[in-house]
């Protein structure tokens, strides 16, 4: 997908340390997430795996996303490497999720794959007054997101900036000739 | 038990040392130093894919270098079911078939087929068993344990479908170089400890995130006594903490291992004396106790004493972590006439494992005859099985939501199938003498000095 370097939407709110199981549980390994059926089927899937009671993430109706951005705290995509759980969330409509901080294979994978954006808070925000359904702005760059609040921080997108820029690990290595 | 900790990272400077990552990385990207923070493409020694990721690597690879697109090494590319092998599942199957057809059209040298005398079952040790794990070289694989290799002195690293795709085309791929966290385990560890409980201890002491992006070098007496499954228990678990990689200088069993498994030359290296590290851990293990992972982190630990009267109401003994031919051996040590109470799952991780327990005696009786005896359930199918749920008809799959105790690495939420389970992550020791008794137990309570 594009990313815009604006973007505007609705948020489901997370704690910390939500793993690959919540966001896709491991069952749904089988699907192969780069075929286009594979991906449709994820599309329905992302977060299936939060707990018994959690608020629905899919919406019954239209089968997606029922919110364009997840917000999340801490160690957001722990566990496996499996690159379903990206492509479950941007196949399903997520644009980005923002988090207090990523785990390295899932940042990984959203970098490569261009499927969405990670975006890093910075140190000491406060996400608690944020409330799933909210409305947020992502101005990227800007480094800043307008909640109803005011304005949280985020972090550069550091060493891989040159490949979330090209759009993916494909299209950056295509664009500097190593491919 | 105690932890030491110093931070003594300072800028960095050329001059400047490098620890055993680093050094593998600079060798792997034609450097003389590299320091932490850089990215450089890396040249891949080895390339690993399992079945659930595969089909995909394959479908990124043709989409990307084209439908005729040759892998870039067909030696090098490593490709081992495991996940979800036994099951009738007609997805699952039809990611086996598609392997099949990617190793065919490929000519690819090690491919370890479903139904073949070549099969292996979990890909970390089916790596170990094929000689695939070298020191001073690069691996990959699509599966976030892939840094069990580590125990070799072997950068081994997991990563995604896209990323497995690129170096699978061209041989290498960009990676950010990891600063070091360096644990130095010493001291005199009791009989009933385990790697799992050494882990373990870390897990509590770093945090779910507490290596993020960095490399964990081990040392110290305790690793070098250490066997070689052993070992890789360690380094299979710190991704556990975030780690990019866990890594040990080769001791003298895994070099004698190593000797048995590869010809292919390989270099031994080591981390400069004056290498720089951006943390130093340093864990005496003279006093420790075993420990457990309570519900639902893996470095929610606590010493196993602490939750003696928690009913446990199934166990399970398998995966990369506790499915080992050591980690048999440590349950059949407990279970030797003694019986299970409550169902006990075991999943030999590979079929050497499996032919392992049949050939291998504990006081004068083999461990598959112990285990059996006991009453566990013992698969003769090898593989991931309910480590991570898998499909409906997974052997050993959590269907209820019950207490459950294993020899894995992850206790999330919904993990090994059900949402509502809670599960502990604990030694073979540990669990079998949860299995004995029904209760979370002490292992020190069942075993004695004469094995």
């Amino acid at each position: 997908m594009t990313i815009n370097n604006v973007m505007r939407g609705t948020v489901y709110v997370l704690g910390d340390n939500i793993d690959t199981d919540q966001i896709l549980t491991a069952e749904y390994l089988k699907i192969n997430p780069a075929s286009a059926e594979g991906r449709e089927e994820l599309a329905t899937l992302a977060m299936c795996g939060l707990p018994e009671g959690a608020l629905p993430f899919i919406n019954s109706q239209t089968q997606r996303a029922g919110y364009d951005f997840i917000v999340a705290g801490k160690n957001f995509g722990c566990g496996s490497s499996r690159e379903h759980a990206v492509v479950a969330l941007g196949a399903s409509g997520v644009k980005a999720v923002v988090a207090q901080s990523f785990a390295r294979i899932f940042f990984r994978n959203c970098v490569s794959t261009g499927q969405i954006m990670p975006v890093t808070l910075n140190e000491g925000c406060d996400i608690r007054a944020l409330k799933t359904g909210d409305t947020i702005e992502i101005d990227l760059d800007a480094h800043q997101i307008a909640t109803a609040d005011g304005i949280l921080k985020t972090a550069p997108v550091g060493e891989l900036a040159n490949i979330v820029a090209a759009g993916g690990l494909f299209a950056y290595a295509r664009q500097t000739g190593k491919i | 038990m105690n932890i030491h900790e110093t931070d003594d990272y300072a800028s960095v400077n050329i001059n400047q040392g490098m620890t055993l990552t680093e050094k593998i990385i600079a060798k792997a990207s034609n450097r003389t130093h590299v320091s932490p923070g850089e990215v450089l493409f890396v040249n891949v020694d080895v390339l690993m894919s399992h079945d659930p990721c595969t089909p995909g690597v394959a479908s990124v690879f043709k989409k990307e270098f084209g439908e005729e697109a040759k892998v870039w090494d067909p030696d090098r590319f490593i490709m081992i079911p495991d996940h979800f092998v036994y099951s009738a599942d007609p997805q699952a199957n039809q990611n086996i078939r598609v392997m099949r057809e990617f190793a065919n059209a490929q000519n690819i040298t090690h491919f370890y087929d479903v139904g073949t005398p070549d099969y292996k079952g979990v890909c970390h040790i089916g790596l170990a068993e094929g000689g695939h794990t070298r020191p001073g070289e690069v691996l990959l694989g699509t599966d976030s344990h892939t840094v069990t290799a580590g125990a070799f002195g072997t950068f081994a690293i997991g990563v995604g479908i896209t990323d497995g795709a690129y170096a699978l085309g061209t041989g290498a791929i960009p990676l950010m170089v990891p600063a070091t966290i360096k644990v130095n385990y010493y001291g005199k560890k009791a009989k009933s400890v385990q790697a799992k409980d050494l882990i373990l201890v870390l897990m509590k002491e770093l945090g779910v995130e507490g290596a993020t992006y960095n490399a964990i070098e081990f040392t110290g007496n305790v690793i070098d006594e250490l066997s070689v499954e052993e070992r890789m228990t360690m380094c299979n678990m710190v991704v556990e903490c975030g780690a990019k990689n866990g890594i040990m200088v080769p001791n003298q069993a895994t070099l004698d291992y190593l000797a048995t498994r590869t010809r292919i030359p390989y270099t031994v290296m080591t981390p400069d004396e004056d290498a720089q590290y951006v943390r130093t851990i340093d864990i005496d293990v003279s006093g420790l106790t075993s420990v457990i992972a309570r519900p639902h982190s893996p470095d929610n630990v606590v010493a196993v004493a602490q939750l003696e009267n928690i009913a446990i109401s199934q166990a399970y003994i398998g995966s990369c972590t506790g499915g080992k031919t050591d980690d048999f051996i440590a349950a059949a040590e407990i279970l030797w006439q003694r019986k299970v109470t409550i169902p006990t799952y075991a999943v030999p991780a590979t079929k050497e494992v499996f032919h392992n327990l049949i050939t291998t005696q504990v006081k004068g009786r083999s461990v598959y005859e112990i285990l059996t005896r006991a009453g566990v359930k013992l698969s003769s199918e090898p593989g991931c099985a309910a480590c991570c749920g898998g499909p409906a008809d997974t052997f050993g799959r959590v269907r209820d939501p019950i207490s459950v105790i294993s020899t894995t690495n992850r206790n999330f939420v919904g993990r090994m199938g059900n949402k509502g389970a809670m599960i502990y992550l604990a030694s073979p020791y540990a669990v079998a003498a949860a299995a004995v008794s029904g209760f979370i137990t002490n292992p020190e309570r069942y075993l004695t000095n004469d094995y």
